[in-house]
């Protein structure tokens, strides 16, 4: 039985199990004078019936589930000849596909080797096992766990200090959801990168200025492993960041000013919004704007007063995430400048100053450490914006500072070494992993920064 | 969040700049059982030679009138303390003297203000000039998170004040000798002034008002936030400043406008009831209202 | 006081100076307004003008003679006749009435590429699926070849090459004026999947692709974040380890969305061994990535319940559980549902992860499940965007449109949620 069958089983039979125990419930209670004479309401152990009756059975079956395929696999390699067993994890992988290609019919099995043949007639038993091992274990436990939580339906056991401590638990996993997803991050970003380093030396990651792992065409290649300096990468990502960042504080910043201070209220509740919508939209029609509009604009004007532009530009994806950002940047300055209490304001006015002279001179240096959260914060969004750079920006590992010109940045490098088939025994894929661990760390260390920085300010006009 | 909201979620800011009163002080008036007929101010309201010339003032919040048809002189060079309940409307008086209340979108002042015989609220009227004149002290002490010496600076040197650095050291220890901080601060004049103790805070923003030599000082309820020996320091400061300067003083203590001030206005319910010499108002008060409210029946 | 008085005078000469800057300054204010809220337009125009004409399809509308003979097909049931049978000859035939003095190989050649490339197959399937057609004459729509469609769409437009030769630019022009071509809704971009060729792409296999993917974001994301606002904002005692989630949830909300696509492919993908390309894994990463979105705009709901709520129901003796369940859950639930209705507009429109873990390829067929190889709308998107042919470009910005209608549907509920629900305490 599948697993999507299966699931729905389970839940029904949670609902059964609830029933049953409302009506045992009721039925224990009424010789000793009604439910009042519980330890619990009848939900309570109806509701604890129910998660006796499902959370067991559904983490048996998340844990076959899990398993179930590296069981599988290591019990059909066992059964080819030992003079076929792979001998990398490469070469199993792909005699495992031409299995299971011929079990689910996809491949004659005349054209494969015998032994292919044979292995996909054990994989298709074993796998009619284990689906049949897997729906009765999981119903068994179901219906075990419901018979219990049945008889234990007592007037003297508290069945909602039961259900709600488990209900606790769960909202605690819930929640620690969060640091296993980080730690499955780090995990999955570290595990790669240590490969890579053991091919490729991390000095020459680091300090080495020519990128180019798309030579690794064939193995025995002289030079195959190709050239993995990050810098050109680097140097790539910061120049588009610092064009986004050039028109995005600017025009966030002084926009927030003009809304939170200038505006009337109509202005602000309709700009507002209409600003925040920069936001919302998706990067990839950013991108899909600064490739097909804005870079070929940018290269016609370019090439009219007599300068050699490239139809991928940086300036093109620049600017773009530039206009991406603004609503960052202008909706983080907005809640820093109201945070600055009213009575600073109403100090400088009664002085005499203007407007602009309050706010250029006591209310922007009040705000600034929390501007600075905000700019922070952006530049982290830009540096790992993805869409826009795939689009606009192109795959030359160009180091350059002419933003006439096409560069590439660690997130399309990221994106293109990853999309379509990967060797992970190749280190052109592996450098992809030791990227994103390099994104990774940046990114966060900016985000911590940034949301301390913030978070201090606040803390002062609190 | 609007201007005006964000005033009136301000803590320790008096709620009768924004919102006309209804607490229990309506049903002790009603138990005072003496109506206040409107525009009649019992005392003597006017002066010789005033420095502002009020009348007929009315301040509307959106609908609400919070000011009722006040007229009030104000004398050159005198201290005039501005008494009543809470909610009475004497800080949004205050608040119209140096425009203050313009950035409260839905407030709206008539009548005739007249500084020195020209019109507070003309059209043509410069709120910087004026403002330039007529400066402020406020309830909390509200220094920027600047050294002592910028926020002293901060007047003269948007103003233009100053030609060189040492003008500008002159203002500051000047004014910071006026307000009587010079000898605590000149040692620390680089130091954040939101570290200082609150009553040194509080003689800072007079000393970061007076640096613009105004005429006329506002003082919004300037030592409610102080404990009383800072709260002395600072009346003794408001006496001496009195020979040189207008001075408004709103305040919630009857026992401070009879110490600093040469006369006293008694607000109630957007009313002004009564204005006379300060001893007057205390021992021989007119109005049955003023003399329940001095006696301590209410407020 | 002279001081004062020469004061006043200082301040009255520098007026004008400073009124000059205040100036100044507002106008950069609504400069920066101006260039922020122009590029939007620019963008929504430059979208309207490229993409209107995806909406658009061009036909042309023939007589055809379903001749057995000409076919060589006297059984279309056949599948080895049917493999061998010549079903462009019938369309040549009927399109040479229009144009008798065709002759030539080559001319015929080119008056058979008016059509696109599937329209021997729209025959072919046709009759197979009415064999008693055969030997009679039909009206057929057959779907214009792409360079004929731009040329009919964008024939007076500058930025589009026509890439007809002279001669079939005639034919076209006679054949439009005939109303043998003609132009109508674009039907077949909301009714197929992908193609190589522009006019025969629909985004309904993307538009599935995403209802499937998004089916399994919310069911993931929306339980667990609520679960996981209640718990840190009700129950967490406050220890290191309460600190410790909260840290990591602030990060991950700013962590680039590239690397949960780097999470997607170590852990789902190559750990689990979770296929490529599905609506399943793509819904997981997207739900890892939202989860963050929901869980700190479900606290902000949850905070904004006010305490005498829950020390109302404590006081008659309620559970802590039974206060968050009966009490503050369905008085933040409006919050939470607009936290994360704009979460899911979020993941709806995410691209970057998805790449990672395979839902680029090339699928034609309309995905029908969680695990059918599936791509989303906005990768469509891209993957249109990429495409060398010009007539992918309109089909791209087609596709935005329809991404953006979907997104601005689900912030305008969000917005309508909050009004209507939301209580002000």
């Amino acid at each position: 039985m599948q697993t999507a069958n299966l699931l729905p089983l389970v839940l029904v039979l949670a609902v059964v199990a609830y029933g049953l125990a409302y009506m045992r419930s009721r039925a224990v209670a009424a010789p000793i004078g009604g439910i009042r004479n519980l330890k619990a309401l009848p939900t309570y152990y109806a509701a604890r019936a129910a998660l006796w009756c499902a959370l067991p059975s559904l983490l048996v079956l998340a844990a076959w589930v899990g398993f179930e395929d590296r069981v599988i696999q290591g019990i059909v390699i066992a059964t080819l000849p030992p003079d076929t067993w792979p001998e990398s994890p490469g070469q199993a992988s792909l005699i495992l596909s031409q299995i299971s290609n011929v079990a689910n019919g996809s491949l004659n099995p005349e054209f494969v080797p015998e032994h292919i043949a044979g292995a996909a007639s054990v994989l298709e038993t074993v796998e009619d096992q284990s689906h049949n091992f897997k729906a009765a274990l999981v119903l068994l436990v179901a219906v075990a766990g419901a018979t219990f939580a049945w008889t234990r339906v007592s007037p003297h056991i508290n069945a909602r200090i039961n259900v709600e401590t488990t209900l606790r638990r769960i909202f605690f996993v819930c929640a620690a959801l969060a640091v296993l997803t980080t730690a499955g991050i780090v995990f999955s970003v570290i595990l790669e990168t240590i490969r890579f380093f053991n091919r490729i030396p991390i000095t020459e990651f680091l300090f080495s200025t020519s990128w180019s792992p798309q030579t690794a065409i064939r193995a025995d290649q002289v030079g195959a492993e190709g050239a993995f300096g990050v810098i050109p990468l680097f140097t790539g990502t910061l120049l588009i960041s610092a064009i986004a960042l050039l028109v995005a504080v600017p025009v966030g910043l002084l926009s927030a000013i003009y809304l939170s201070e200038y505006a009337s209220k109509r202005v602000r509740a309709t700009a507002k919004p209409v600003l925040e919508m920069l936001a919302g939209i998706p990067t990839v029609v950013y991108g899909f704007f600064a490739a097909l509009t804005v870079a070929p604009f940018i290269r016609d004007v370019a090439e009219a007063i007599g300068l050699e532009a490239s139809s991928q530009s940086v300036l093109a994806a620049g600017l773009v995430m530039g206009i991406m950002i603004v609503p960052f940047v202008s909706s983080l300055s907005d809640d820093v400048i109201n945070a600055v209490p009213q009575t600073m304001r109403d100090g400088s006015l009664a002085l005499g100053a203007t407007q602009s002279e309050t706010m250029k001179k006591v209310i922007f240096p009040a705000a600034l450490p929390g501007i600075i959260g905000g700019i922070l914060l952006a530049a982290s969004r830009a540096i790992g914006e993805t869409m826009i750079v795939v689009m606009a920006a192109g795959l030359a590992a160009n180091l350059t500072a002419n933003p006439l010109e096409s560069v590439t940045t660690v997130t399309v490098q990221i994106a293109t070494l990853l999309v379509g088939d990967q060797e992970f025994d190749s280190a052109k894929t592996l450098s992809a992993f030791a990227l994103g661990m390099l994104l990774f760390i940046v990114t966060l260390l900016l985000n911590v920064v940034a949301l301390k920085i913030v978070r201090k300010y606040r803390e002062q006009y609190e | 969040m609007s201007v005006n909201e964000t005033i009136a979620s301000e803590a320790g800011r008096p709620e009768e700049t924004i919102i006309p009163v209804k607490d229990p002080v309506d049903e002790a008036a009603d138990a005072q059982s003496a109506p206040v007929e409107e525009g009649k101010t019992v005392g003597k309201p006017n002066v010789e030679d005033p420095k502002f010339k009020l009348r007929n003032v009315e301040v509307y919040y959106g609908e609400d009138r919070a000011i009722k048809d006040v007229s009030l002189d104000i004398g050159r060079n005198q201290v005039i303390s501005f008494i009543g309940p809470s909610g009475c409307g004497k800080s949004t008086f205050l608040r119209c003297l140096n425009r203050m209340n313009d950035s409260i979108d839905i407030c709206r002042v008539k009548g005739q203000l007249m500084l020195d015989d020209e019109d507070i609220y003309a059209s043509k009227r410069d709120v910087v000039e004026l403002r330039a004149r007529v400066g402020m002290v406020f309830q909390k002490p509200n220094p920027f998170p600047k050294s002592i010496y910028d926020n002293v600076a901060y007047g003269p040197r948007i103003h233009g004040l100053a030609n060189r650095k040492a003008d500008l050291d002159e203002i500051v220890e000047t004014s910071l000798r006026k307000a009587g901080l010079w000898d605590e601060a000149k040692d620390r004049l680089d130091a954040v002034a939101t570290g200082m103790s609150g009553g040194q805070q509080q003689r800072l923003c007079i000393a970061r008002a007076i640096a613009v030599s105004p005429e006329v000082i506002l003082m919004d309820e300037p030592c409610s936030a102080l404990d009383p020996i800072a709260t002395a320091k600072v009346e003794e400061l408001i006496s001496e400043m009195s020979e040189s300067y207008t001075i408004v003083i709103v305040t919630h203590s009857m026992q401070q406008a009879a110490r600093v001030s040469n006369r006293t206005a008694y607000f109630h319910l957007g009313h002004l009831v009564e204005v006379n010499e300060t001893n007057k108002v205390f021992t021989s008060p007119e109005h049955e209202l003023t003399e329940s409210y001095i006696t301590g029946r209410f407020g | 006081m002279s001081n004062q008085s020469s004061q006043a005078e200082i301040v009255r000469n520098s007026l004008k100076r400073r009124y000059r800057k205040e100036r100044r300054f507002r106008l950069y204010g609504i400069l920066a307004i101006f260039l922020a809220l122009g590029s939007l337009f620019v963008l929504f125009a430059d979208i309207i003008n490229k993409g209107h004409s995806g909406f658009v399809k061009t036909t042309v509308s023939l007589e055809i003679n379903l001749d057995s003979e000409m076919m060589y097909l006297d059984d279309p049931t056949d599948k080895d006749q049917v493999s061998q049978a010549d079903f462009v000859a019938p369309v040549i035939a009927s399109l040479q009435e229009y144009f008798p003095d065709v002759e030539s190989e080559a001319e015929i050649k080119q008056l058979g590429r008016l059509l696109g490339n599937y329209a021997a197959s729209e025959i072919r399937d046709l009759l197979r699926d009415n064999p008693d057609l055969l030997d009679t004459t039909q009206t057929i729509d057959f779907l214009a070849h792409d360079r004929v469609s731009t040329y009919v769409k964008h024939a007076d437009n500058p930025s589009y090459s026509i890439k007809l030769s002279e001669k079939q630019q005639e034919w076209v022009d006679e054949l439009v004026e005939q109303g043998v071509i003609s132009t109508s809704f674009n039907d077949v971009l909301f009714s197929r999947g992908d193609s190589r060729e522009p006019a025969n792409a629909g985004i309904l296999g993307a538009i599935m692709g995403s209802l499937f993917t998004m089916l399994v974001t919310l069911v993931i994301s929306f339980p667990v974040g609520i679960a996981a606002a209640v718990y840190l904002e009700e129950f967490a005692p406050q220890n290191k380890f309460t600190d410790f989630i909260e840290v990591n949830i602030n990060n991950l909300a700013a962590v680039p969305s590239i690397i949960f696509g780097l999470l997607g492919l170590a852990v789902f993908i190559n750990l689990f061994g979770m296929p490529r390309s599905v609506p399943l894994v793509g819904g997981m990463v997207l739900a890892l990535m939202t989860l963050p979105t929901i869980i700190i705009s479900s606290r902000a709901a949850i905070k904004s319940v006010p305490p005498s709520i829950r020390e109302a129901a404590e006081g008659v003796g309620a559970s802590k559980m039974q206060v968050v369940m009966h009490h503050v859950i369905p008085l933040a639930m409006p919050g939470m549902l607009t936290g994360s209705i704009i979460g899911m507009a979020q993941a709806l429109g995410e691209t970057a992860p998805l790449l990672l873990i395979g839902m680029v390829a090339f699928i034609v067929d309309v995905p029908e499940g969680f695990v059918d190889s599936a791509t989303v709308l906005p990768v469509q998107v891209y993957l249109w965007a990429s495409a060398s042919e010009q007539g992918f470009v309109e089909l791209a910005s087609a596709g935005i449109m329809v991404l953006l209608t979907f997104m601005i549907s689900m912030n305008a509920l969000a917005i309508w949620l909050r009004k209507r629900l939301e209580r002000r305490w």
